[in-house]
């Protein structure tokens, strides 16, 4: 039963203060905001960071409930996804990792890298053309969840997407929420 | 005209559309699964109420959260107010959230009513 010590140095050598892996659905999604902000709460973190986490990890979770991809191989379907979030001394990270078909990648990349080419007035700019003009997609999303956690975050989005296999990829994404209010 | 209200969760805000009372109020957190469909008898109360509505109408949103997918519906909801005679927009934030006061800030700047900004 090495694993069980092994993944929990890991946690600790990477600063995770919370790590979910599984099916993803609204239920789920509630109850893992509700453990992360009991979590903010009682280390008395600064309420507007608390928003700003809170905020990035809605739409983070919310990501995969509509749009991991399911994974399919041979005879073995799955839903299952991780979502975590790491403390370090100056600030928080929101990551999640998710399967998507292949086919999905350039289309996610491009969107990436443009909210990742936007500075601050770009994005608001990105995000008040898009509200205009969108509609609330078969999934329930407004297509605007990565631009929103770009204006949280006030960073770049990192994002790798390790192979899986022929079809699949693991769509790992990383967003980082400063914990000095500026 | 018949009441909507709607209690809040953890997940859905508290609506209170009370045309006799002039009570026109969307409160609290808003992050529901599918927000098209959570809004919908929103949108649908205020069709009705812009075909009779009040002298002049104060319409409060005092949210303390809400998701991409809900400033979606939220710009609707707005768009729908944009035709009612004598429309205010009262938009509470609390005082230590710049992002609130932005969000609303940029609604104003995508409907033509005008806005009020508090702070709670």
């Amino acid at each position: 039963m090495n694993f069980i010590y092994d993944l929990h140095r890991t946690m600790m050598s990477q600063n995770l203060i919370l790590v979910y892996q599984g099916d993803f659905t609204q239920e789920s999604t509630k109850s893992i905001l509700s453990m992360a902000e009991r979590n903010l709460d009682s280390s008395g973190e600064d309420s507007s960071i608390k928003r700003k986490v809170f905020n990035v990890m809605v739409e983070a979770l919310q990501n995969i409930v509509k749009h991991s991809d399911e994974l399919i191989d041979g005879e073995m379907r799955s839903h299952a996804a991780i979502f975590l979030i790491g403390k370090e001394a100056n600030r928080y990270s929101i990551m999640s990792g998710n399967p998507v078909r292949k086919s999905n990648i350039p289309g996610l990349h491009k969107k990436l890298d443009q909210i990742n080419g936007l500075d601050k007035d770009g994005l608001k700019e990105l995000y008040k053309e898009i509200i205009k003009n969108t509609t609330i997609s078969d999934k329930g999303g407004a297509g605007l969840g990565f631009v929103d956690m770009a204006r949280k975050s006030g960073g770049k989005l990192e994002f790798e997407f390790p192979e899986m296999s022929s079809d699949y990829c693991f769509f790992c994404l990383k967003v980082n929420v400063p914990r000095e209010t500026e | 005209m018949e009441i909507l209200n709607l209690e809040g969760t953890e997940d859905t805000p508290k609506i209170i559309l009370d045309k006799k009372n002039g009570i026109f109020e969307i409160s609290g957190r808003s992050l529901p699964e599918d927000s098209a469909e959570f809004y919908r008898p929103v949108l649908e109360w205020i069709e009705k109420y812009g075909k009779d509505p009040n002298a002049n109408t104060d319409f409060v949103f005092k949210l303390e959260y809400f998701n991409t997918a809900s400033s979606k519906l939220i710009l609707d909801v707005l768009s729908s107010l944009e035709d009612i005679k004598a429309m205010k927009i009262l938009w509470y934030f609390h005082e230590d959230d710049e992002d609130m006061e932005e969000a609303g800030q940029e609604f104003s700047e995508l409907v033509e009513i005008p806005f009020e900004f508090k702070t709670y």
